[in-house]
Order: structure tokens, then C-alpha cells, then sequence
């Protein structure tokens, strides 16, 4: 039997940052994933490092340099302009060998899901999903990860004790962003890397873009309608609702009934089952029917004037009022928030 | 993969309790299955499915047999245990070589427990062949190409892939078949070869189960339930604004 040999943690030094960006647009997820590995490296008392992978990015690496990253290390070539599995995995590994990071964050983006995997299992490491809490153990250096698993049912903390780097993936708008500094700081380091490893066995033909997506199940937001709402033009108030919160509309049977929403736009035991990060639900009296397409819903509100709706049972945070005097004062304070 | 997504857990040692004797397909792989039954109606070839698990998870193998696959094979070991998603892949891509040659590895999006959606990106890794992830269509199938589109955030992709190949695919690529009656009793008596470490490539107990796994679950518990209850209080002015504060607080703003 072969031993392991024991791994010298102490040569594995930073938090690396992987830059999610497309076409030079850096995706919101990775300031989220600074201003943690920030954090982390803090309690080392280590470097932070960002890895850019792309072509004609050196505008949004000086845009990094706005983040406190000690160094951002760009990797820019014509063969890195789209994502492909095997050129990205090779730049990875190369900076990864070269840097020897303790820990990498990577966003679970649809390019982050497939690269972290296949860099780990290359670098024959950890890599715990969808992390949703991140720490860092001074002493040990080890990273410790909380994730929820069985659809949200449990919950484990994961350690990676015996081997570096120690990779987490974590989804958009999970940590705090780092806040944007007005002066620069950190250190751009440009590498080449031999054209012999960008070699790739993929062909983009094509890009296409997409359609916004109207089904409900896939809205983060959802803004409920029931039979509180009284008229077209509330129903219209509740949709500006949603699109300002980045949502869409959907109701209850009786709208469908009566010809305002679409039958696909209905939750409930006979319509959709959703499980959006948030339902505003309007008018709505919590039948049960309507209430099993619903309840796993992260947050719940409920605007009734009924104080004893059913529909409060179910909810998380819960107005008692009328809701065509509630929600023209909402858009107002959800406009002025954003600035609009 | 446990049947149920309605999982317990231990309370005195907060490791899972796994029912032996309800396994299940992954309702993800479903989608793979039927990507590749719908390959080999147009283009031939044959379908072999592959699981590891404990010895039930032959019912699993069984299951694909009566919609249409042609051969499995079980990687059964008691060494293959308390794998995490770094041994698990590797114990898959050591069990395909030890099948012999492949044009394409077919994987469902992710498992409805583990939930990492990382076993197929790792065993492309170890096979060292290019992997698409996010399939949701097949365009076109060639003797040495396949163009697919890859779902990302605001775009589509379509990208043309050499074999041997692996793909992720995605929910709804196609509506999977019911299993057959019919099928299931003509399969009946079809072997299922269990492979054990000892058939494999690499015999280094090291590399597989518990001791291959960089990760360990310290401890694992139920989530903190919500039952809290806010009231936003005051005019409807008053409480639009709570409701404004609350949804930024919440990053939903
Ligand atoms: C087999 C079966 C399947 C069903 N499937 C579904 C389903 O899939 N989905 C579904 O939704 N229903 C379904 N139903 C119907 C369900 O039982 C209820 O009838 C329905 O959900 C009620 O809709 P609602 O809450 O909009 O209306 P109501 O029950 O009439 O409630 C309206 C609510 O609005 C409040 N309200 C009134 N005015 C105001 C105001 N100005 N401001 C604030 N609040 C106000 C009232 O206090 C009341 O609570 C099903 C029923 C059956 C029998
Ligand atoms: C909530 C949760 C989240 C997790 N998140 C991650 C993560 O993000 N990343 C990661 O890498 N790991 C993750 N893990 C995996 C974790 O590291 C492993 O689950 C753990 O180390 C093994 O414990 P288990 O009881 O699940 O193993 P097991 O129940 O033994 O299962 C592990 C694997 O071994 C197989 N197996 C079991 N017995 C046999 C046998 N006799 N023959 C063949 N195969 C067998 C199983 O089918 C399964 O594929 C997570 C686990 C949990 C519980």
C-alpha cells in the first residue's frame, strides 16, 4: 500500500477568487465572493487573489483593482473568449500550481458548475456545492463549509482537513458584496500560457440569445394575485410590482376563472407548485389548494385586510390592509430605492 | 441514491439513515435514459447503464432495462463506500474503463440528495475527454461530432463536440417513457455483472470510498425552521416602507 504523502499546509497560501464574466461583463456574483474571501484571508493573514480568464479583458480586471484584491492575475488570450471545458481547466490548474492558493471560491454559475468540478478532481481535491456560510479556522487553515442538501432538507458542514486547495462553489446572492473603492489598489499580473494547452475538442457554432423566460416555476419573484384585487388596473399595478423586483405575475384559480391570468400563470394543487425566494400574495385567502403550490417558498408575504386570512398562517412577514392603499406605496419606495 | 428526498437523520451520531431497500432511479437520469434511447433509435449502438451503490441498487439497473437499455453493470464494494463526490467519480470512470470503449457518457443535471451536480464534470476529468454541461437539445449527431445546445444565463450556446464526449443534460430535454411491462418481463433474466475494486484498473483502496474522499461531513442537521412571524405594522404607508427595508434587507431588492 502506497502512503500518502502528508500534505505541508503551509505552502498553500491565499483565497483565490475565480472571476465569473462573459464577453468582459464580470457577473455581481464575484464581488459577492471577494468581500468574503476578504474575510477569510483576513483571519490568515493573507493575500487575496482574483483569476481572469478571458480575451480583451483589461478592462474589467482594472475594474477589479476598485475591490482590494492583492493581486489579479489575468490570463488573456483570443482562444479564452468563450468559455470551453478543456483551455479553462488548464489555465486553472496552471495558476493553481503556480500560486498554490489555500482556498478557491468559485460562483455556481452555469460556467462555474462545470469548471470548479473538473479543476477539482485535475488538482484531486474537495469541492463542497452551493456552500451557504463560510469560515475560516486560523489555527488549521482549514475552510469550514455549510451547505443544504436533500433539497434544502439537512443541512452538513464540510471540512477538506487533508488536501489544498480547498474549492467551494457559492450562488449568486448568497454573501455580501464587497463594497466598490473609489481608489485602486493590488497588482494586475498579465501571464501567457503555452497555445499547446488551449487546445480544445469544442466548436462554438453559435450563440443564441434567449427569450426572457416566462414560466413560473423558474421566478426567483413571484407577486400572487387573489380575489382582493378588485380591477384590470390594480392587476396591472401588481405586475409593474414584479417587474421591478425582477418577478413575475401569477394568481390564484378564481383570476384564471375569470380570464385575468393565463392558466400556466395559476399556483396551486391544480396549477403550478413554485418555490421562489420570495411571493408577495395579494388579496389571496390561503386555501389550502393554493397554499401546496406554494408553502416551500423561501419568504412569504401576505398583504389581506381579513386579519384572520389563513393565508397569515403560511406567512413570513404579514400586512393587515388594504391592498390598493399598500401597493402604490410600495412601487413608490421600491422605485426611490433603486434609484429610479 | 435514497428514493425518497424526505431523508432522516440519526440524532445521536447525525449520519444519515438510509432505507436499503427503496432505491430508486435519480429522477434527473431519467432525462439521460431517454437522450439515449432516442440516440440509438436515430443512430444505433447500444446503451449500457452504470450504478454504484450497495447490491439493491440492481432494481435501479433493472428499471432502465424495461425502457429500453441494453446492458448495466453494478459497481458494488463495500470499500466503494462513504465515497464523496471526488471517489464517487473516480470509482465511475475507473468502472467505464473497465467496460471498454464509448462514443458518449450521458448524465443526468445532478442527484436529488448530494445535489452538487459535479459527479459528471469530475468523471470527464478522469476520462480526459470534453464534457458539455446544461444540455438541452441535440441538433445534430455526426460519426465523429454531436452539435448541442448548452443553456447559459442570458444566451444559448451551441457548441459542436468531438466523441468520446460526455454531456450533462438537462430536466425536460425530452418526456421520459413510462417502463415497459412487456420489456421489463423479456429482461427479466438478464445478468447485471457486478465489478468490485478488484476489477478495476487501479486497484489502490486508497483512491476510492471513504479514504479517496478529500471531503468529510463533520456533522449534519435539520435546518433552522422559520416559524417566526413578522407583522408589519401602521398605516399602509408605514407599512409599505417595512415591507421596502425587509425585501433590501434580504437582498430581494
Ligand atoms: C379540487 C380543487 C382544486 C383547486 N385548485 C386550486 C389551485 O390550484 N389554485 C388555487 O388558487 N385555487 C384552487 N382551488 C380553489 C381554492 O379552493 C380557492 O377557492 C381559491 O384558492 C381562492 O382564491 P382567492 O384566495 O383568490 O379568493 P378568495 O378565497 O375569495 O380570497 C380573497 C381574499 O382577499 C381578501 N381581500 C378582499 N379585498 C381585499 C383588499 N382590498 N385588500 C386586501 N385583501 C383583500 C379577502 O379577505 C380574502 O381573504 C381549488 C379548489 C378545488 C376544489
Ligand atoms: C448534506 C450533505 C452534503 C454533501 N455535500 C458534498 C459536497 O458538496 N461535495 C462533496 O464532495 N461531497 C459532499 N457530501 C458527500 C460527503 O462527503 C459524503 O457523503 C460522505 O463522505 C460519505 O457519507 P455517506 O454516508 O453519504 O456515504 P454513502 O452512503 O456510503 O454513499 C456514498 C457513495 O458510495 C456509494 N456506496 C455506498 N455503499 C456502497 C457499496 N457497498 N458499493 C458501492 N458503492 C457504494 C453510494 O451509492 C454513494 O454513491 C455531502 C454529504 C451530505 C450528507
Amino acid at each position: 500500500e502506497k502512503k500518502k504523502k502528508p500534505l505541508k499546509k503551509e505552502r498553500w497560501q491565499g483565497v483565490a477568487v475565480y472571476v465569473a464574466q462573459v464577453d468582459g461583463e464580470i457577473h455581481p456574483v464575484t464581488y459577492e465572493l471577494i468581500g468574503k474571501a476578504k474575510e477569510l484571508a483576513g483571519k490568515l493573514h493573507q493575500p487575496v487573489y482574483a483569476l481572469l480568464i478571458g480575451s480583451q479583458v483589461q478592462a474589467a480586471a482594472k475594474e477589479l483593482q476598485h475591490y482590494g484584491i492583492d493581486k489579479i492575475f489575468v490570463y488573456d488570450d483570443p482562444k479564452l473568449a468563450r468559455f470551453a471545458i478543456e483551455p479553462y481547466t488548464a489555465v486553472f490548474e496552471r495558476f493553481i500550481k503556480q500560486n498554490k492558493p489555500n482556498s478557491i471560491l468559485v460562483g455556481a454559475t452555469t460556467v462555474g458548475r462545470q469548471l470548479a468540478p473538473r479543476v477539482a478532481a485535475r488538482m484531486r481535491t474537495g469541492l463542497t456545492a452551493d456552500t451557504t456560510i463560510l469560515d475560516m479556522d486560523a489555527k488549521s487553515t482549514d475552510l469550514s463549509q455549510i451547505r443544504p442538501a436533500f433539497g434544502g432538507n439537512i443541512i452538513a458542514h464540510i471540512v477538506t482537513p487533508n488536501n489544498r486547495p480547498q474549492m467551494a462553489t457559492v450562488r449568486y446572492k448568497v454573501m455580501d458584496a464587497a463594497p466598490r473603492q473609489e481608489e485602486i489598489s493590488g497588482e494586475i499580473v498579465e501571464k501567457k500560457i503555452n497555445e499547446k494547452k488551449l487546445v480544445s475538442n469544442e466548436k462554438i457554432i453559435d450563440i443564441i440569445p434567449k427569450p426572457a423566460e416566462q414560466s413560473i416555476e423558474s421566478a426567483d419573484v413571484l407577486v400572487a394575485a387573489g380575489r382582493g384585487v378588485k380591477s384590470k388596473a390594480e392587476l396591472d399595478q401588481l405586475k409593474e410590482l414584479a417587474n421591478l423586483l425582477g418577478g413575475q405575475l401569477a394568481g390564484t384559480r378564481p383570476l384564471v376563472e375569470n380570464g385575468w391570468i393565463d392558466v400556466r400563470q395559476q399556483i396551486g394543487l391544480s396549477g403550478r407548485t413554485v418555490r421562489p425566494k420570495l411571493i408577495i400574495c395579494v388579496g389571496i385567502s390561503g386555501a389550502i389548494q393554493f397554499i401546496a403550490g406554494m408553502d416551500n417558498a423561501d419568504n412569504i408575504v401576505a398583504i389581506n385586510n381579513d386579519p384572520k386570512a389563513t393565508i397569515f398562517k403560511s406567512a413570513h412577514y404579514c400586512l393587515v390592509g388594504d391592498q390598493s392603499d399598500i401597493i402604490p406605496q410600495l412601487i413608490a419606495d421600491i422605485k426611490a430605492r433603486k434609484g429610479e | 441514491m435514497p428514493g425518497s428526498s424526505e431523508v432522516k437523520v440519526d440524532p445521536d451520531t447525525g449520519l444519515l439513515i438510509r432505507d436499503g431497500d427503496n432505491v430508486k432511479m435519480n429522477p434527473y437520469d431519467l432525462f439521460a435514459l431517454e437522450t439515449a434511447l432516442r440516440l440509438k433509435k436515430e443512430k444505433g449502438g447500444e446503451i449500457t447503464v452504470l450504478s454504484m451503490g450497495p447490491q439493491a441498487a440492481k432494481a435501479v439497473i433493472e428499471e432502465a432495462f424495461a425502457m429500453g437499455a441494453d446492458h448495466g453493470a453494478l459497481l458494488s464494494d463495500r470499500r466503494f463506500g462513504g465515497a464523496d463526490v471526488l471517489a464517487t467519480s473516480y470509482a465511475l470512470s475507473q468502472g467505464i474503463k473497465a467496460l471498454g470503449d464509448f462514443d458518449l457518457i450521458l448524465c443526468g443535471k445532478q442527484t436529488t440528495d448530494g445535489d452538487t451536480a459535479q459527479v459528471g464534470p469530475e468523471i470527464s476529468e478522469y476520462l480526459e475527454i470534453p464534457a458539455v454541461a446544461n444540455v438541452t437539445k441535440i441538433r445534430e449527431v455526426t460519426d465523429e461530432t454531436m452539435t448541442v445546445e448548452m443553456d447559459m444565463p442570458n444566451q444559448l450556446e451551441v457548441v459542436e463536440v468531438a466523441f468520446p464526449c460526455l454531456l450533462t443534460v438537462e430536466k425536460d430535454i425530452y418526456q421520459p417513457r413510462l417502463p415497459s411491462y412487456v420489456l421489463k418481463k423479456a429482461t427479466a433474466d438478464r445478468k447485471i455483472p457486478i465489478y468490485s475494486l478488484d476489477d478495476m484498473d487501479d486497484q489502490d483502496e486508497n483512491n476510492y470510498g471513504l479514504s479517496g474522499s478529500p471531503t468529510q461531513v463533520k456533522k449534519i442537521f435539520p435546518p433552522e425552521t422559520n416559524t417566526t412571524q413578522t407583522m408589519l405594522e401602521g398605516t399602509a404607508e408605514e407599512q409599505a416602507k417595512k415591507l421596502t427595508t425587509t425585501l433590501a434587507d434580504l437582498k430581494l431588492i
